[in-house]
């Protein structure tokens, strides 16, 4: 494989960029794995990753139905920031966002991480304390975290909507470590990461089938084949249910609901930060990417849906929040829009666990932050496998936890899962 | 955009409803077991196709409705008053002499 580095860029603009491998191998599968991972997005392509680093374990594959990148790893809006008060998510994240500060050299991979600065608006009192509440228990906790009167928030986006909104921006709590990276490179980066350490990705492998035999999966029925492994880790949310009833394991406390986003045409730099707003029912989040084109989201399509297809309602939701906070942008066309399904949970937290099954491990419930998980996905989850015993960050991100009264619920919005936004 | 068929007032957008959840969900009595509630509560099936759901059509007759629909592509098999006894009060009253 060849690396990527000052002296192979400019080897390579001598010799028509001719020198370069293919990024990772097309294997053919074999009959059995000591570990495979169901779901080729993010978090499955980093768990295989860390289960070779970390763990030295080999004979791995990583099996996806379509192609790298094409499922929720292209669906996001790239958003990273580590925000979170619950126990056990706050380290979680924290350590995902030290994970990325350092992604590019350990992948050897440019993905393009910009710590640009998240900046959630808050427009009442109320929420002023909420904000400062939760940015407090960050800040005992040792990650960065500021409040930003008016003043300050207008002379660092002078361009918001200070003068006619219907609700007034009072300020902002800031994460400045927070901020973007490029999806793709994420994901082909891992890959590549990945394969030079052994792993089988073996694209358009659609699983069909869960044979299970004493309480152990004993083979998998794939479109390319049947294959036996010693251990299996589902990371495939949005469809964690389908796997899961294949696998005769009953429901699972998961709603599958799609969330869209929006690109617009590029236009000059506008905004250095990523800014979100939410008011009420609004729900909004904006960032510009490197290419010049505003990215951004707004609240789930509220119904449940399997279909990668998104709807118009919330298209103009979107729009009338852009509007609301950034009038500037109401002559810029929208090129693209799209939908990812997203796992939502019953108490908006995520799942790295051991199952009923004794050689089956579950990654899911990633709600709308899996993105910014990804990297501490793949690391517990890495970690869950090879050492059979769940960290104690993620000890109770398990199945067990709503019997046991333990939710992990940040939004305190109750099981109902559309609410976990 | 999906079209609702209303049984009270024609078809309609789905924008001027409001999306209640699904409505086969059976709950245990009320002293039922604590596994009981916890699977009611939290253990939901996660249909992959035709789904009974409520919705509320909150820009409209503000009558709750039952309606068959597909996860997997939104289309809608049937839709039916979740309180057919209030069609029939309706009803009796429109044609009085009111």
């Amino acid at each position: 494989m060849t690396r990527f580095n000052a002296w192979n860029v400019f080897k390579n603009g001598l010799i028509q960029q001719t020198g370069w491998d293919r990024q990772w191998r097309d294997p053919e599968l074999k009959k059995e794995y000591d570990v495979i991972i169901i779901g080729g997005g993010l978090h499955g392509l980093a768990t295989a990753y860390y289960l070779v680093k970390n763990h030295n374990i080999q004979n791995i594959a990583v099996l996806e139905k379509g192609w790298i990148g094409g499922g929720n790893a292209g669906r996001n809006t790239t958003i990273i920031r580590s925000n979170y008060m619950m126990p056990g998510n706050h380290q979680f994240y924290e350590h995902s966002l030290k994970l990325w500060e350092n992604l590019s050299h350990e992948l050897n991979y440019n993905v393009m991480f910009s710590q640009r600065a998240h900046i959630s608006l808050f427009h009442s009192p109320a929420a002023r304390d909420a904000a400062a509440r939760r940015y407090n228990i960050m800040s005992l906790h040792g990650t960065d975290a500021e409040l930003w009167n008016l003043e300050k928030l207008k002379k660092n986006i002078p361009h918001l909507n200070y003068n006619d909104a219907r609700f007034p921006i009072m300020g902002a709590a800031v994460q400045r470590r927070a901020g973007n990276a490029r999806h793709d490179s994420v994901a082909w980066g891992y890959a590549r990461a990945a394969d030079q350490l052994g792993v089988d990705i073996l694209q358009n492998c659609e699983v069909r089938g869960v044979k299970r035999n004493n309480g152990r999966i004993e083979h998998l029925e794939t479109s390319r084949g049947l294959i036996k492994a010693k251990k299996i880790g589902f990371a495939v949310a949005g469809n964690t249910s389908r796997l899961w009833e294949m696998a005769e394991l009953g429901n699972l406390p998961i709603e599958t609901h799609k969330l869209q986003a929006f690109v617009t045409e590029s236009i000059k730099p506008l905004l250095d930060q990523v800014v979100v707003y939410g008011v009420g029912g609004a729900h909004f989040y904006i960032s510009q990417t490197d290419k010049g084109s505003m990215v951004f989201g707004g609240d789930l399509d509220w119904y449940k849906s399997y279909a990668q297809r998104g709807n118009l309602p919330i298209v103009q939701d979107s729009a009338e929040a852009a509007m609301a906070i950034l009038p500037c942008l109401g002559r810029i066309r929208l090129i693209r829009h799209w939908a990812g399904v997203m796992d939502m949970t019953m108490d908006g937290s995520f799942f790295i666990c051991k199952t009923p099954i004794e050689n089956l491990y579950l990654n899911a419930g990633w709600n709308y932050g899996g993105f910014k998980a990804s990297p501490a996905s793949g690391w517990y989850f890495a970690d869950l496998i090879a050492t059979e015993q769940p960290h104690k960050y993620i000890q109770h991100h398990n199945l067990e936890r709503f019997e046991k009264g333990i939710n992990l619920d940040e939004r305190g919005a109750g099981p109902d899962p559309k609410l976990h936004g | 955009m999906i079209r609702i068929k209303c049984p009270y007032c024609g078809e309609r957008d789905h924008s001027e409803f409001t999306y209640g959840g699904d409505a086969s969900i059976q709950y245990p009595s009320l002293d039922g077991t604590e596994k009981e509630w916890v699977e009611a509560i939290f253990f939901r099936k996660n249909i992959f196709g035709k789904q009974l759901e409520t919705w509320h059509h909150a820009n409209g007759c503000r009558m709750w409705l039952e309606v068959e629909r597909s996860t997997k592509t939104h289309e809608i098999y049937s839709v039916k008053p979740c309180h057919p006894e209030m069609k029939k009060v309706l009803e009796k009253k429109d044609s009085n002499d009111l």
